[in-house]
């Protein structure tokens, strides 16, 4: 198996520049720096590489995207804002390898002609900061990294809504973090309405192979709409739960059996969220069925999104569940949008109704509305990401969610 | 020029105008809560979402500019069900106060609701609680149950004023207009939150719970309060006036009123208004009539001689006004001592948005009858004074010893002890009339009410006085 981004994970140390070194980061700046920019573009364009974040969108695309000769400074932000509840691959790249990032951070730069670039952090990863700034300072002194592209790392102060990159831009501005509406995407006008390229951690991580081995490298792994390698953090009922690398297109069965290391006492698998809470669950059935990749997860039912994945066994009550799921949604949204700010209160009210035994014939009907209502109304896709997974759990759980409003309690 | 369809019309309109704005020009209104011409777009409130053929998703029309060619259905299933969904997400934690709120009547949410909707409620579950009657500045007060989160007042502090007193915060349902900590909302121009408030969230402490609004009625007219003139409603029912709203005017005040000029209806209504014609009898004034009162005046100026006579034109009485008296004492009495008066000028009320340092709402145009002001009082011994005259200048005339003095006003301090005759002049909202504005714009303000008590409008005192003046004359 080939490891891109974590073949250092193991490594005693990994973090220090003197161990990381000895693993080889930092080789391909020498190669980078022999490429015009538009070159290292290129590159990228041709390795397949997609966005890490969710979105999945080519990320040599993206870079394309910066308009030519604006006389306006550009911008790199780097999404480290990792809040996705079931995603926590970033913060094993950040801890476990910070170097592999900024060596990334280094090649982005160069390929956009950004001098200058913000590290937007959870409010929460505290140590996760510390640990980048103390890679960087290594990095600065060995003149790794030198006055340009001045690398800001900025934390931000915990709310999920500023990963989405624009709120993100309105954060380091120091805005209320609420979603901007596009047009003008950031690559035209983004940070201080400066051209501003925003990519995620992990997409980064995987630039400084793909220049050191080339583009076509890149593109032989994984399958032909999903090149290359990504990080599938796994959590809930599994006996492994971790941050694991595959190769993209691996079925989600052998990747819960050889990774995860199944369902604890063996229990029967009952449902998969592939990519974070706020793609669409996946029955047992869907999810034996379907394997990692952009088109294969679209082809279960759901999506690949940030590839944080949640897996429920038989034990799990999915009322409960996606009423934890509205409960987050409701607490994040940012509320600038009419259905967003109201829908988000109004399945999380309903769900726990369900959930206590208080449901009423129509309420399914009545969310499924709510859901529908909100869904693609609204500046970003906040609202769609509560939306999808209630249609979903209420149309593939149907009898346990009818179960719950005849029986009048929960029956697990 | 792109030209696009709306609901089957064509509108060609200039390349940036948003659908929104295209509409109107074909007499189509998309109905809108944070939209507001002259603030930034938000868009976040969703009610002007439309149908544009070829997207899959309903388009925001207060954003989307419009583009050669474009098919937009204001009507059609998924605008109206975009609609009718954004009005149920908006209501189900709204209180729904609208027999105890001021805005009834005059309400977005109200209007959109019956217009568009009339769906009965879906929400069973417990609303939000969010603060009530809350003192956002001396002047405002914020409801934020009854809030849609437009966030035009927001904008309005950080675009139109630049003071910043409002925020959002909170997040989600929660989320609520603030002021930031350890500030208020007391800015010049604060009651225009009010107005742009499309609900009942921000309302006027000074018209709250006075009058429902469809009981007035809405006169329009011109504030009296500084040269720009802004142009205003005048609202009122029975006699009195309860508030001035701004009225669009590009070219004056935009859509704005200041709180000063819009809280300056107060002294039309004030103690010191002069109803009937009083006469000084040794030392006190007495009531007395209008024939009494003219003829005593006529009899005076009949027997003097004209150049012993001065009139002083008043800055805050209309053009109307000042001509006719001017034009009585010139064509017929024959005198040339014909001056102006104004307010002394107030720097500090000036600024860069609408108001001015000069507090008198006509001084370009009383300048224009008569440009010069009275300089030396001991040439002349009787006076003529519209509205009372700064301190000043009214010192002068006193230690002059002038032989007699007649006030023409609609508001006297009887403590003030120096006319023998004060006429009771109709206010601006008692007639109609010109005022031109410091940029010497003309502009009109309708009569709203009839005059108090015997007050008549100083082109009706001008002829009264003609009345009696031209028999004595002829007589004499």
């Amino acid at each position: 198996m080939m490891k891109i981004l974590t073949k250092n994970f193991g490594v005693p140390d990994s973090h220090l520049l003197k161990v990381a070194r000895a693993n080889g980061a930092y080789s391909s700046l020498g190669k980078l720096f022999a490429m015009k920019p538009e070159d290292a573009v290129q590159e990228v364009k041709k390795s397949g590489l997609r966005g890490r974040g969710g979105a999945g969108f080519p990320t040599g695309t993206k870079w394309g995207f910066v308009p030519k000769g604006t006389g306006k400074p550009v911008y790199l932000v780097v999404n480290a804002d990792e809040s996705e509840p079931g995603t926590f691959k970033d913060r094993a790249i950040i801890e476990k390898d910070p170097h592999l990032l900024i060596e990334g951070i280094l090649i982005a730069s160069h390929a956009i002609g950004a001098d200058t670039v913000y590290v937007y952090f959870r409010g929460e990863y505290y140590r996760q900061w510390e640990r980048f700034l103390s890679a960087l300072k290594e990095a600065k002194e060995a003149r790794i990294v030198g006055e340009r592209p001045f690398i800001h790392a900025h934390r931000g102060a915990g709310a999920y809504i500023c990963g989405e990159e624009t709120a993100l831009l309105n954060s380091i501005e120091g805005y209320r973090g609420v979603p901007r509406i596009r047009p003008p995407f950031p690559a035209v006008s983004g940070l201080f309405g400066c051209p501003t390229i925003i990519n995620n951690v992990e997409t980064l991580a995987s630039l400084p192979y793909i220049i050191r081995e080339g583009g076509e490298a890149y593109a032989k792994i994984g399958t032909e709409k999903s090149r290359g390698t990504k990080l599938i953090s796994v959590c809930g009922h599994v006996n492994r739960p971790g941050v694991y690398e595959i190769e993209l297109g691996m079925s989600i069965a052998r990747f819960l059996a050889e990774h995860a290391g199944g369902t604890p006492e063996e229990r029967a698998l009952k449902a998969v969220v592939p990519g974070g809470s706020s793609v669409p669950v996946m029955t047992a059935a869907e999810a034996l069925g379907g394997c990692l990749s952009y088109e294969g997860c679209e082809k279960a039912g759901s999506m690949l999104g940030s590839g944080g994945m949640i897996v429920m066994d038989e034990s799990a009550c999915m009322v409960r569940c996606l009423a934890d799921i509205a409960k987050f949604y409701h607490h994040e949204s940012c509320g600038q949008c009419t259905p967003c700010r109201e829908g988000c209160g109004w399945i999380k009210k309903i769900c726990e109704r369900l959930e206590a035994g208080e449901g009423r014939e129509g309420d399914l009907e009545l969310m499924l509305a709510v859901a529908d209502n909100m869904q693609g109304k609204t500046i970003c896709v906040f609202a769609d990401a509560l939306a999808m997974p209630v249609k979903s759990f209420v149309t593939k759980f149907k009898d346990e969610f009818e179960e719950h409003i005849r029986f009048g309690r929960c029956p697990r | 020029m792109p030209k696009i369809t709306i609901d089957g019309k064509t509108v060609e309109a200039k390349e940036g105008t948003t659908i929104l704005e295209a509409a109107k020009l074909v007499g189509i209104d998309i109905p809108h809560f944070c939209y507001h011409p002259l603030l930034t777009i938000a868009g976040n409130c969703r009610m002007c979402a439309v149908e544009v053929e070829g997207q899959p998703k309903p388009v925001i029309s207060c954003r989307e500019t419009v583009k050669e060619g474009m098919v937009v259905r204001t009507n059609s299933e998924m605008a109206v069900s975009t609609r009718r969904s954004v009005l149920e997400f908006i209501l189900i934690n709204h209180p729904i106060d609208c027999p105890v709120c001021d805005q009834s009547g005059e309400c977005k949410l109200q209007d959109y609701y019956f217009s568009h909707s009339l769906a009965p409620s879906r929400m069973t579950e417990k609303k939000v609680k969010k603060p009530k009657a809350v003192a956002a500045g001396p002047n405002v007060v914020l409801d934020a149950e009854r809030c849609v989160e437009c966030a035009r007042c927001v904008r309005f502090c950080q675009e139109i004023t630049k003071t910043n007193e409002l925020t959002i915060k909170e997040r989600s349902d929660h989320s609520e207009i603030s002021v930031y900590p350890g500030a208020e909302l007391k800015n010049p121009y604060s009651l225009c939150t009010v107005d742009l408030c499309p609900v009942g969230a921000l309302t006027s402490r000074d018209f709250r719970f006075k009058k429902r609004v469809w009981l007035l009625t809405s006169t329009p007219s011109v504030c009296d309060h500084c040269a720009t003139g802004c142009n205003i409603f005048m609202d009122h029912d029975d006699g009195i006036v309860y508030r001035y709203r701004p009225r669009e005017n590009p070219a004056v005040n935009g859509e704005w009123l200041c709180d000063e000029g819009r809280l300056s209806y107060k002294r039309l209504m004030g103690e010191d208004r002069i109803v009937f014609p009083m006469i000084k009898n040794g030392g006190d004034f007495k009531r007395t009539t209008w024939d009494d009162a003219v003829s005593n005046i006529v009899e005076v100026i009949g027997s003097a001689d004209p150049k012993k006579i001065a009139v002083i034109l008043s800055a805050r009485a209309s053009q109307e006004e000042n001509g006719a008296i001017a034009s009585f004492f010139r064509g017929k009495v024959g005198t040339q001592n014909i001056f102006m008066s104004a307010l002394e000028e107030d720097t500090g009320f000036a600024d860069d948005i609408i108001r001015d340092k000069d507090k008198n709402p006509n001084r370009k145009g009383v300048a224009e009858i008569a440009p010069s002001r009275l300089d030396d009082p001991k040439k002349f011994g009787f006076f003529f004074i519209i509205d009372e005259l700064p301190e000043r200048e009214l010192m002068g005339i006193i230690s002059s010893g002038p032989k007699g003095i007649v006030l023409i006003t609609s508001r006297f301090d009887f403590r003030l002890h120096y006319p023998d005759i004060v006429l009771p002049k109709a206010t601006f909202a008692e007639q109609s009339g010109t005022f031109v504005n410091r940029n010497g714009l003309r502009q009109r303000f309708e009569k709203a009410m009839d005059p108090k008590g015997e007050a008549l409008s100083g082109v009706e005192i001008s002829a009264k006085l003609m009345e009696y003046f031209l028999p004595f004359v002829r007589g004499g």
